[in-house]
């Protein structure tokens, strides 16, 4: 019995410090409160029917997004206590140790349960309404692609408070984060959070290939597809191709951990570089897989609030195509200090300089697309406008650090924490902003308030730079990464606590876009038209929110920008009005949400090396495996009365 | 979905409805996937071959009559594989049966000969935590295995099926992407026999 009470409080439950116990307080609070809401409003059926089992790749869009969104509000308490604790010289707010957790939670949270959710949650929502398709190709994996996510998530988030988090940083080195340096159960916790998700990803990635391959509406050939939908197709190729790596390097590392492999060890042979070269060359990738989705957004918007055709698609389209190649061949530039020699080195600085060409075709061409045009500033253009220099900083600070005899002087400093968060922030952040702010309506109904959203976009933009652009100077100073005081006298202090206030200014204009979401509900514009920007492509040529089988007929595509040709050539009434026939779709599941939670105990079983639950969590996978394969599911005919009152209610046809 | 309609056009039953078209290109995709999951396998045993940390060598474990056999049970395995979609073609479902259940049988002939293999090592003193060498070999190796043995679970489900629900658009799919999987680890197991056994050997 004193063994169990010794292993509960002094391995399995985090205890002695007061934030975690404050942690625990609110998780214990913010659940019971879940749980009144649900029974007391009688919802938890509404919540099983509606959302955990649905298979509407627009629902699952949006889950996709409040986690992220969720993600967003962690990772970004993890960065203040940070700034906090750098503020001034040898504050003790943060520990050591405390610090170590805390930055690896923040990269790995907002790099995998953030960003690349955030946008996998817009594709879900935009991506098959552009093609003009009624789903994606794969409903009931694209709920098992969510689930995994979302388990893989909340195993990552729960080491906050069972068992310690992770500490050797996001990118996780070996041998550091081996057994022998780095014992208990954090690591871990790490490993196979981050493999269920991975899973879940490879599987969308599939997905989308195949929808986008083979879903299009008849007449949109692929050079027609809106740019969002091509920067996906091209994402979702370079998903197949980088995560296999990611699985194999995260279960490598775990044999290590768990049965005494030596793969990346400092003994019996192993290679600890092994690892650096696996995670990097799933790592670069990845970061084209979290920046191409937000190129595509991006596009879309600046054409639509410009009121012109895309300038050069065609370029478009070949520099995301090279970018995705060479994506793949830059992964060295990563460790230029850690001994690749001279000649690696030039080939892999070049390699990586070669991306800013067309990269830099790509940002000319958002500005012709402007050129001449009547912008209208609406908060979705406005991240896209401030996109453009923002990320132009992070770009060409990114070719310095890629003249590889340079690096060395900047190699894990400030200056690098400055240049990736200058392409990640005004890349991914803001391009996650703005299609959210820009897919609301068709996915709510309504238009965010834009006053309010003004309001987040400048404090959010204006603290970003003061948060970031005195951390190129600091690293020119000296200040490394990853390190959780500094000693006074260095004159550190003034551009720190700049960087904090920034840091805080940030926090403030993602408050107000919480509360422009509850505003916007109450009060804000309801989108009747469906079209409320006067859009260019598909998505906008149905319903807001769309209705469950996304179009009554399938639109006839003639041209790029498919709805903005329909509504030159008077279209629209004719393809409304045309015969409705029974629509067919796919059924509901609850089996995806099952599977997923005994994905779950498996990951939590062999994160304590429990393998016998482990075990169990497999099997019950495996079970959940072969029921779908024996179920007999071939859908549900949605009938054309229904489909026609849904359209006479909307007052699309009379 | 009747017979005869499907025996008159050329499109073979998996292809002929929309949703067996795309779970096949899916499947496709998918394999591409699973291409580079082997490939940093054998790239990573590649640079591990020499590490041996003073344990044993390939050259200390390998048996020829061994893996030579378990790559005839394999590879013939793959043929009446083939001959199993074969006669998928000709809508023959008794024909179907015959060939996976011996596909079936040869495969378990493979997993369990490798099983003993795994064993006889491990009794040796060659371990997973030996050396890097050899945390590499089972890895790779057993992540070969662990995917014929997952292959022979999913032709047994398929089978239950077909014997159930006969030969028709949903099972000629299932039939015929298990298919794909099956030869897909036979490719895999030619590369396995040259770069761990035979390069073993040799080097």
């Amino acid at each position: 019995m004193s063994n169990i009470k010794d292993f509960l409080l002094n391995d399995f439950f985090v205890t002695g410090e007061p934030m975690i116990y404050m942690a625990d307080v609110s998780i214990v609070l913010v659940t019971i409160a879940i749980f009144v809401v649900l029974t007391y409003f009688k919802k938890w059926k509404w919540l099983w029917k509606e959302w955990l089992t649905t298979v509407d790749h627009k629902k699952i869009g949006i889950m996709y997004i409040l986690a992220a969104l969720a993600m967003l509000f962690r990772g970004g308490i993890d960065a203040l206590l940070m700034r906090v604790q750098l503020t001034a010289p040898n504050l003790k707010f943060l520990d050591a140790q405390h610090y170590n957790e805390i930055f690896t939670t923040h990269g790995t949270i907002m790099i995998l349960f953030m960003a690349m959710p955030f946008l996998i949650g817009l594709i879900n929502v935009a991506m098959p309404l552009q093609i003009g398709a009624r789903d994606v190709a794969f409903p009931y994996l694209n709920a098992i692609s969510f689930w995994l996510f979302f388990v893989g998530a909340m195993l990552f988030n729960l080491s906050f408070v069972i068992g310690g988090s992770p500490d050797a940083g996001w990118t996780s080195y070996t041998p550091l984060a081996e057994k022998a340096l780095d014992p208990g159960v954090g690591e871990n916790y790490y490993l196979l959070g981050l493999q269920l998700a991975g899973i879940g990803t490879l599987a969308s990635g599939v997905n989308f290939v195949v929808t986008i391959l083979k879903m299009r509406a008849p007449g949109m050939t692929l050079m027609r597809m809106p740019m969002f939908t091509w920067s996906t197709l091209i994402t979702s190729v370079i998903i197949v191709f980088a995560f296999p790596v990611l699985t194999v390097a995260l279960a490598m590392l775990t044999i290590d951990r768990l049965f005494g492999g030596h793969f990346f060890t400092a003994t019996a042979g192993g290679m600890p570089m092994m690892w650096t070269n696996l995670f990097w060359i799933w790592g670069h990738p990845e970061v084209y897989i979290v920046i191409l989705p937000a190129f595509g957004i991006f596009s879309d918007i600046i054409s639509t609030f410009a009121g012109k055709k895309l300038f050069g698609y065609h370029v478009m389209v070949y520099s995301m195509v090279a970018i995705s190649v060479l994506s793949f061949l830059v992964w060295t530039h990563h460790f230029f200090t850690m001994g690749s020699g001279a000649a690696v080195n030039s080939v892999f600085g070049i390699s990586t300089m070669a991306i800013s060409v067309p990269t830099g075709v790509k940002i000319f061409n958002w500005l012709l697309t402007m050129h001449r045009s009547k912008i209208r500033f609406t908060v979705a253009n406005l991240w896209s406008l401030a996109f453009i220099p923002n990320f132009v900083i992070g770009g060409v600070t990114g070719v310095m650090l890629a003249v590889a005899a340079a690096d060395y002087q900047y190699h894990n400093s400030y200056f690098l924490i400055a240049h990736f968060h200058n392409v990640l922030i005004a890349g991914t952040v803001f391009a996650c902003f703005a299609g959210l702010t820009y897919w609301w309506p068709k996915m709510f109904g309504h238009v965010l308030n834009e006053r309010l959203g003004k309001w987040t976009f400048w404090i959010f933009v204006i603290g970003y730079n003061v948060c970031f652009l005195p951390q190129y100077w600091l690293g020119f100073m000296g200040m490394t990464r990853r390190t959780y005081t500094y000693p006074s006298g260095l004159g550190w202090m003034p551009l720190n606590v700049i960087s904090t206030v920034g840091g805080f200014l940030m926090g403030i204009g993602f408050m107000i876009m919480v509360y422009n979401v509850y505003y916007s509900a109450r009060y804000g514009k309801r989108d009747t038209t469906g079209d409320p920007w006067n859009g260019r492509t598909l998505e906008w040529a149905t319903t807001s929110p769309a209705a469950e089988y996304n179009f009554a007929n399938v639109p006839e595509v003639r041209d790029q920008d498919a709805f903005w040709e329909m509504k030159k050539s008077n279209r629209v009434k004719e393809w409304l009005n045309q015969p409705i026939k029974d629509i067919h779709m796919p059924n509901n599941s609850g089996r995806p949400i099952i599977m997923a939670f005994f994905f779950f105990v498996a990951g939590f079983g062999l994160t304590f090396e429990w393998i016998w639950v482990g075990a169990i969590g497999l099997f019950g996978v495996l079970i959940t495996m072969v029921l779908r394969s024996f179920e007999n599911d071939t859908g549900h005919h949605i009938h054309k009365e229904e489909v026609e009152r849904t359209e006479r209610e909307a007052g699309r046809i009379s | 979905m009747s017979q005869s309609h499907s025996l008159n056009n050329q499109t073979p039953l998996e292809y002929s409805t929309e949703d067996g078209r795309l779970k096949i290109f899916g499947f496709w995709v998918f394999l591409g996937a699973e291409i580079i999951l082997f490939s940093c396998l054998f790239a990573s045993y590649m640079v591990y071959l020499h590490r041996t940390a003073g344990g044993p060598t390939p050259d200390d474990l390998f048996n020829v009559k061994e893996f030579m056999t378990e790559t005839f049970l394999l590879l013939t395995s793959s043929f009446t594989c083939g001959l199993a979609t074969h006669e998928l073609r000709r809508h023959n479902k008794t024909g179907v049966i015959i060939w996976f259940i011996i596909t079936l049988i040869l495969g378990l002939g493979f997993v369990g000969m490798e099983a003993h293999e795994f064993v006889d090592y491990v009794g040796e003193g060659a371990k997973m935590s030996t050396s890097a060498f050899l945390t590499g070999f089972f890895t790779l190796v057993g992540t070969h295995g662990c995917h014929v043995s997952l292959g022979i679970l999913w032709i047994i489900g398929i089978l239950i099926q077909t014997a159930r629900t006969g030969i028709n658009p949903v099972t000629a799919r299932k039939l015929f992407i298990v298919g794909l999987y099956w030869h897909f680890l036979d490719v895999v197991w030619v590369f396995i026999f040259t770069v761990v056994y035979l390069t073993g050997m040799v080097l």
